[in-house]
């Protein structure tokens, strides 16, 4: 009796995948997951983050998943090697900074370079036609396939019915009677196929995981880049942009001001790298200083951050503002009035 | 068996597990790992990842801000 056929599945923790890893193992092949950590997948930052989201459940979807099913699930960190995706898409953005189509691209791309290393036989997603405006659409789908390298050897279980038969299917490795032809942006078949297979707890259906995809997060991406003169970012920039209120006064620096206890403490963790302040003798946010600010723009920013504390009805305060090695100066300032800050400097 | 660990403070969850899934790689059946972290979101997904990847916890748990887990290579 031949060993059964490996393939690689791209897990993402949501309905899709669940399914497309459920109906290959319903077929006798063997099923490991793959997930890709990009560093835009940040439900779970958030949660840890803030502390009004730390009581929520913290179960990475991914791995619940895998343990769901019973496979394996390999988390590859691909940080690095997104930046060019999400800098150069050759496919262009969607409404936001989402690289959605040179994404799944390069994800597919790494998934066979893994399926080659690995010895496994072929790869899958959880795609549907028409589910997506970009990626998932009948004309992009066979773009992610060629311009992956994985050609016939990518197969979307969902919708297989709707696409030519793949090697897996026209060797017998799968039996393509038995996958479906879903297609649209309707959820409905994927829920009566969650139901048939008896799936109680599924993440939200079509709950997108990346931040490229949210409107604020690309608005604030795009100011690091036109402030810095470059398209590049760390990821230590990934992540402070998901924290706090962010205000550019000048052109030359912002403001990021913590908006509860959770992120204060997050910003703390940065104070070696960025100039902080904060009120004295009041309760107020920790505010972290981004880019070259002046002894004049330092005064503007400390009268700014008196207005987002217990302070801001006062006539005068005192700020703390602490360099970076730790010593700390000590300016009065009057809190700026609420019309005094121009909607324009709100990120 | 032997015993090592690897400090992930100041990095968010999948960090902390991908970080303790490479240097697994690199250990041998029985070999403890000792991962620390900041992010509590560890304390359910690196246990997840055990589960489903054939290690096993040894210990786990959380003190202040500092979060502990103790694997044990399968």
């Amino acid at each position: 009796m031949s060993e059964a056929k490996k393939v690689a599945v791209l897990v993402s923790g949501g309905l899709d995948s669940m399914l497309a890893v459920k109906v290959l193992q319903e077929q006798g092949v063997h099923v490991e997951g793959l997930n890709f950590y990009t560093g835009f997948c940040v439900e779970g930052h958030t949660h840890a983050i803030r502390k009004k989201d730390q009581k929520k459940d913290k179960r990475n979807n991914a791995l619940w998943v895998a343990e769901q099913l019973g496979i394996k699930l390999h988390i590859l960190d691909i940080v690095d090697e997104y930046k060019d995706v999400l800098i150069n898409p050759k496919h262009g953005y969607g409404a936001n900074m989402n690289p959605c189509l040179d994404c799944k691209i390069f994800m597919v791309k790494k998934a066979l370079q893994w399926m080659e290393e690995h010895d496994f036989d072929f790869i899958a997603t959880g795609e549907v036609v028409g589910q997506r405006p970009m990626s998932q659409r009948k004309d992009t789908m066979p773009i992610v396939s060629n311009e992956s390298g994985a050609e016939d050897l990518l197969v979307r279980p969902l919708c297989a019915k709707n696409l030519p038969p793949t090697l897996p299917e026209r060797e017998g490795w799968i039996d393509r009677e038995t996958l479906y032809d879903f297609s649209g942006r309707t959820r409905k078949p994927q829920m009566a196929l969650a139901d048939q297979f008896g799936f109680e707890d599924y993440a939200t259906p079509a709950g997108g995981c990346c931040f490229l995809t949210d409107k604020s997060y690309s608005v604030k991406l795009v100011d690091l880049w036109n402030a810095r003169g470059e398209r590049d970012y760390e990821m230590d920039d990934i992540m402070l942009l998901k924290v706090g209120r962010h205000i550019r006064p000048r052109p030359n620096f912002k403001m990021i001001i913590s908006r509860e206890e959770g992120e204060n403490n997050f910003l703390q963790g940065y104070r070696n790298q960025f100039i902080t302040m904060q009120v004295a003798d009041f309760a107020g946010p920790l505010v972290m200083i981004d880019g070259v600010a002046s002894a004049e723009d330092l005064a503007l920013a400390a009268r700014i951050t008196t207005r987002f504390g217990k302070a801001k009805t006062e006539p005068e305060v005192t700020v703390e503002i602490r360099a970076r090695d730790g010593s700390v100066q000590k300016i009065k300032v009057s809190p700026m009035s609420a019309a005094d800050i121009e909607q324009s400097w709100y990120i | 068996m032997a015993n090592y660990s690897i400090d992930t403070k100041g990095l968010l969850c999948p960090m902390p597990v991908i970080k303790a899934q490479n240097r697994v790689a690199t250990l041998n059946p029985g070999d403890h790992l000792e991962v620390l972290s900041s992010d509590p979101g560890a304390l359910s997904d690196i246990p997840a990842w055990c589960r489903i990847n054939g290690h096993q916890v040894v210990e786990k748990g959380q003190q202040g801000r500092e979060v502990r887990v103790l694997i044990e290579v399968g």
